[in-house]
């Protein structure tokens, strides 16, 4: 039996549907991410689950328990907060005590836990400080610290990283990784940053305008984007709409442009609309016999281990993330021919219009 | 071109006292200089026939420290200024606290009505405190209408501390809610998580944040209820004086103004004194913690 699941939750604020109908199930031990962009609904779920939002339809059922309407400071779960939320007037060691001191752990027990908590993160010397000693990363490892010593069932994490500066946060990454591996505490994390579900979680559910639209392991829904706004929320893709031209056992051909561009595993049927899918870094340089499709450059920029390149091309402007070598890039106006594994090519459903005008707004 | 535009931005040194002076000025020509003049008229001495001597000695404030009189009077206004202080405290903390945790509409309706006493001057609010509380008042009305007998209710201790907290109680609000405002409200989720009560919450999670709200309020309140005049001068009658009463009334009535300078510097160095250390006592617990 799954440890936590979400039956149909939904939430509304009069007319505007933040959740909807929203079903989820996490194993125990499992580290789970929210992904989406604002306003798709992910930190209302967070909420919901915490306690801290009232839940307007469907069932949160924890260990085969209903906690739906149980009052946040009986459900037991430990929370990282975005702002981290310590305690500004307590020690970083009476932070860390608060929680077991609310359940009367004895005083001998109570101190050797938050010893062990503040060891976990790696601030054994940092017990008698103030939270406003401390740098963000720091902070973080307390809340962190705070949030585990109580052992919860479930450990909670909202955008635990978005305070925190690019270097740090992906430190943060592994550590927290890490400790929550070594923990075996079943995580939810909610984030709108794509790299950090992916290299962080056991499944990504992806989220959009209150739904959940793709719930997988990392690297499937990274190579199996459902629709269009998946594919291009997780990781950059090139989206091309086209019209089936042919069928072939499972492979269709696609009509883009005046290119027929070959696609593998699909259902598709003649004269359909479909909209193709490739990810930049499948899509190599090549010699003009093994063309698949010409291009110019149209502009550069260099990233250090890789270069990104915007081309022109009959099929529309192609994003291509290309490994540094050490030689310098083409230049723009340059002619290059490009080639694909078929395999490598994806045929997604268009993104709703809702989706297409949101993205646009955000 | 580029050096003359860059001596022109740096700034002269003379500058921050150039921009200070009309300031300084101003508070050495009203505060310092007459507060200087006061020191001095209460050192000098008043007989009834020839008036003020220019004697410089202490003899006004032996007469003040050796008569039980004046005494009383210092009592009566601090314990006074004390009460009116905790009860500012006990209504105006919550009321902050319910302020804060309203919508945007009501609270912007509230805090109007929490301030607009405060564009009222004290004189009527005092004259209308009288009305409802003097013998033949409002309330002993109401009180004879029911068949009770009438209170004395005007001219007492009591009726000074219950217009002084009207009076007050704006400025325990404001600071309080200040403090309130600058919390991060998942500060209170995160204690709920880790399973505290609300009114835990409540005790040690927030009293402790605002507790530099309340002290600031409180400084503000007792100062200025130590130092009250119209409402004890129009509430306590002639009888049941306080200090800046008595103040006026030996500047005006016994025209004894070296006595009247002494009773005001007293007060002044009193109020100091009280303000200081319990700013003291209270400011060294929190500022190493709240910064």
């Amino acid at each position: 039996m799954s440890f936590l699941k979400l039956e149909n939750l939904s939430k509304r604020y009069g007319d505007f549907t933040a959740v909807e109908n929203l079903d989820l199930t996490v194993e125990k031990g499992e580290f789970v991410s929210l992904l989406g962009p604002s306003g798709c609904g992910k930190t209302t779920t967070l909420q919901m689950i915490a306690g801290f939002v009232e839940a307007s339809a469907g069932r949160i059922l924890l260990n085969g328990r209903d906690i739906t309407n149980e009052k946040p400071n009986r459900r037991g779960l430990g929370i990282v907060f975005q702002s981290y939320a310590l305690f500004p007037h307590m020690t970083v060691a009476d932070n860390v005590k608060f929680g077991l001191e609310m359940r009367k752990v004895g005083a001998a027990e109570s101190a050797e836990r938050v010893k062990q908590a503040l060891a976990l993160v790696h601030l054994d010397k940092f017990g008698h400080r103030y939270p406003r000693e401390l740098s963000g990363g720091q902070r973080q490892r307390v809340a962190l610290a705070r949030a585990l010593v109580i052992q919860p069932p479930i450990l909670l994490l909202d955008e635990p990283m978005s305070n925190l500066d690019a270097k740090l946060r992906e430190e943060m990454q592994i550590e927290l990784r890490e400790i929550q591996r070594k923990v075996g505490t079943t995580t939810i994390m909610v984030t709108h940053d794509q790299s950090e579900a992916l290299s962080m979680s056991d499944r990504v559910v992806v989220m959009e305008a209150g739904h959940a639209v793709q719930v997988g392991k990392p690297l499937e829904t990274y190579e199996n984007p459902v629709n269009a706004f998946v594919s291009q929320f997780v990781g950059k893709a090139n989206l091309l709409p086209g019209t089936v031209e042919w069928v072939r056992d499972d492979t269709a051909g696609v009509r883009v442009g005046n290119h027929v561009l070959e696609v593998q595993g699909t259902a598709l049927a003649v004269g359909e609309q479909t909209t193709l899918c490739i990810r930049p870094e499948k899509i190599e340089c090549c010699t003009e016999a093994e063309e698949q499709l010409g291009g110019v450059v149209a502009s550069s920029f260099f990233l250090g281990n890789q270069w990104l390149y915007r081309f022109e091309t009959d099929c529309g402007d192609i994003l291509v993330i290309l490994k540094n070598n050490g030689q310098t890039s083409c230049q723009p106006g340059q002619r290059v021919s490009l080639r694909w594994p078929t395999s490598a090519m994806r045929a997604v459903e268009p993104a709703p219009e809702s989706a297409s005008l949101r993205s646009a707004h955000v | 071109m580029s050096d003359r535009a860059a001596s022109s931005l740096k700034p002269k040194r003379s500058l921050p006292y150039l921009l200070t002076a009309p300031a300084t000025l101003l508070f050495v020509t009203m505060v310092l200089v007459p507060l200087l003049l006061t020191a001095l008229l209460a050192l000098n001495s008043y007989d009834d026939s020839v008036g003020i001597k220019s004697t410089y000695d202490l003899h006004n404030y032996l007469a003040i420290f050796g008569d039980d009189y004046y005494l009383r009077i210092f009592w009566r206004t601090f314990w006074i200024a004390g009460l009116t202080t905790l009860i500012c405290v006990i209504v105006g903390a919550p009321e902050a606290y319910v302020l804060s945790r309203m919508s945007r509409k009501w609270r912007a309706f509230f805090l109007i009505v929490i301030l607009a006493p405060l564009l009222v001057s004290v004189v009527v609010r005092a004259f209308g405190w009288s009305m409802l509380l003097s013998a033949d008042g409002l309330i002993n009305h109401a009180l004879q209408a029911l068949g009770m007998a009438p209170v004395k209710m005007l001219y007492t201790s009591g009726a000074i501390v219950v217009a002084l907290v009207h009076v007050m109680l704006p400025f325990m609000v404001i600071p309080v809610w200040t403090a309130l405002q600058r919390l991060d409200p998942t500060v209170e989720h995160a204690a709920l998580s880790l399973n505290a009560s609300q009114a835990t919450v409540l005790r040690r999670i927030l009293l402790p944040q605002v507790a530099p709200g309340v002290l600031s309020g409180s400084l503000i309140v007792f100062g200025l209820s130590a130092s009250a005049f119209a409402i004890p001068g129009l509430l306590g009658g002639r009888r049941l004086k306080m200090v800046a009463t008595t103040v006026y009334d030996e500047f005006l009535g016994s025209l004894n103004w070296p006595l009247g300078a002494s009773i005001a510097i007293v007060l002044l160095v009193a109020n100091l004194i009280i303000m200081m250390t319990y700013n003291r006592i209270l400011e060294r617990r929190y500022s190493k913690t709240l910064g």
